[in-house]
């Protein structure tokens, strides 16, 4: 991968780089995160546009899943409702590894689910990144939740607001606090390698995202490469953060 | 409103990037599970695009361990495996999950160890010796651990060189059950002696102190084989692409080009489909 940016094992088998120093490794794979961003690489860029996708997918849906479920625990009274709580706040440490091997025996053809044939298919990754962060958006969510609603409780039972209606509420109240958890799922989406990497097998333009394109290269000995991809990865999430608190600073200034 | 107007434009922009993603492949393709010697020496980059270009017909490959590689055909999760443990292979046709095995190629495993050589075993062609020597000498030794194809071959070797692991195992064998470069990843950090494939060894980057100390022993040598799996078995494996993969790898043309690759110079496999032509068996 990449090859312009490596020269091929001389017969003395040496590194492609004099390695007199640790800090010059990582100075060089900050030279090639540079490179790699700047040279627009098709390949890397194809890596990337996966990677957005199955992450921002498993987050809207987790979303759509997380938010409302998080808002029901919040205001609702029922029995169990302490026993999901906790639940979910536990699963919110779930192992990716483990959720990878769980959707993996799904979707296998020997599995309930094999029919389908999405196994090492994008869709397989967002299954999995999905059941990977819902339990993180929903915990979060109904915390959040939950402190708004001690606050606004008398005034939307004054009102005469029903549940739905005091759901719908809360969650357009609790908008920018909200759009921090969904930051929160989408980092643990993208940064994680153990569900992808079973569930989509790493395949090359078909699978491969950026966790799994580092593990890769740092397998094959490549760990200037793998760290300048880390840093593309890094910059990638860190940019999407700047732009969701632009929005929230733009629509705090226009509305208040 | 400028402001306004910008933000405007880079949501359009965003929905405009994610809207005008690739759809999934719709084109033909088949699953090959493989080994992680075949994808990460570059193998697979080198051959896969002329086959694609001869036949049309997209390779997906998941690079595991033999031993998961099978595992997967076993399911039914890929239409062709491609891996190196003979007997394993054997095996897995012989139970009636894959059909057709055709022998493709062959490389060979190295012993590779710290230049210095503290447990004084390079230099000789004789794997087993060495063996018993770093088994004396209670030398670092990283053992993959994870069925892989050459997990197998390297408890083979200790099997026949009269060591017994169970008993002779101590710290200074240490199995990372890992692939072949994670593997080597530790050795090199810790200056251990491991048995590897010498197409990984020669594309793998940070060897650090390690060099190969013993080869060419016709012990080392390591056969590969594909076979599809058995559609009898699980009928929505892709047969017929599956068969052209097959035959286009054991074809003069396929066959060339494995030949064709090479690393430094170095050619990396040798094509050997001829000597397990199907009238040959």
């Amino acid at each position: 991968m990449f090859a312009y940016l490596s020269s091929p094992k001389g017969a003395g088998a040496g590194p492609r780089r004099p390695r007199e120093a640790d800090m010059s490794e990582l100075l060089y794979s900050f030279t090639d995160a540079v490179r790699l961003i700047a040279a627009l690489d098709p390949e890397l860029a194809g890596i990337i546009l996966l990677s957005l996708r199955v992450s921002m997918t498993a987050v809207l849906v987790s979303a759509a899943i997380g938010l409302p479920l998080g808002a029901a625990l919040a205001i609702g009274r029922f029995p169990g409702r302490q026993v999901i709580v906790v639940v979910l706040n536990a699963f919110m440490g779930l192992p990716p590894v483990v959720v990878g091997l769980v959707v993996y025996l799904l979707l296998s053809r020997a599995g309930p689910l094999g029919e389908l044939g999405i196994l090492f298919t994008p869709a397989a990754m967002i299954v999995a990144q999905t059941l990977l962060i819902t339990p993180i958006v929903a915990a979060l969510a109904r915390q959040v939740v939950e402190d708004a609603w001690r606050e606004y409780e008398e005034q939307l039972r004054s009102l005469g607001a029903r549940w739905h209606d005091a759901v719908a509420t809360l969650l357009w109240d609790t908008r920018y606090s909200l759009m921090t958890v969904l930051l929160a799922g989408f980092g643990r989406a993208a940064a994680e390698v153990g569900a992808v990497m079973i569930v989509g097998g790493n395949i090359a333009g078909v699978t491969r995202v950026m966790t799994t394109a580092i593990a890769l290269e740092t397998t094959k000995g490549d760990l200037p490469l793998a760290l300048a991809l880390g840093m593309v990865l890094i910059a990638l999430v860190l940019a999407i953060n700047v732009a969701a608190y632009s929005i929230r600073q733009f629509s705090v200034h226009r509305y208040g | 409103m400028e402001l306004n107007r910008s933000a405007l434009r880079g949501m359009v922009a965003a929905a405009g990037i994610l809207g005008a993603l690739p759809a999934l492949g719709q084109s033909t393709f088949i699953t090959v599970a493989s080994t992680t010697s075949t994808e990460q020496s570059g193998l697979f980059g080198h051959l896969l695009p002329r086959f694609e270009k001869a036949s049309g017909i997209q390779v997906r490959v998941v690079a595991l361990g033999t031993g998961q590689a099978l595992d997967l055909g076993r399911r039914g999760d890929a239409d062709v495996v491609f891996v190196h443990d003979q007997a394993a292979e054997e095996k897995f046709v012989a139970q009636g999950y894959g059909i057709g095995r055709r022998q493709v190629m062959y490389n060979d495993f190295v012993l590779i160890g710290p230049r210095g050589d503290p447990a004084k075993v390079g230099g000789g062609k004789d794997v087993l010796q060495a063996l018993r020597k770093l088994a004396a000498a209670q030398a670092p030794f990283v053992s993959r651990g994870d069925k892989s194809g050459t997990h197998a071959a390297e408890l083979r070797y200790w099997r026949a060189a009269g060591v017994d692991l169970d008993q002779a195992k101590g710290p200074w064998y240490r199995e990372t059950g890992s692939g072949m470069g994670p593997a080597l990843n530790t050795a090199a950090s810790m200056n251990a002696y491991l048995v590897a494939d010498r197409g990984t060894w020669l594309s793998f980057k940070n060897p650090r102190e390690l060099a190969v100390l013993v080869e060419g022993d016709t012990r080392l040598f390591n056969q590969y084989g594909v076979m599809l799996v058995n559609p009898a078995r699980h009928p929505h494996v892709k047969a017929e692409a599956g068969r052209r993969f097959i035959d286009w790898l054991v074809s003069n043309e396929g066959q060339a080009a494995i030949a064709d690759y090479r690393i430094g110079g170095r050619q990396l496999f040798f094509p050997n489909a001829a000597a397990s032509s199907p009238a040959a068996r």
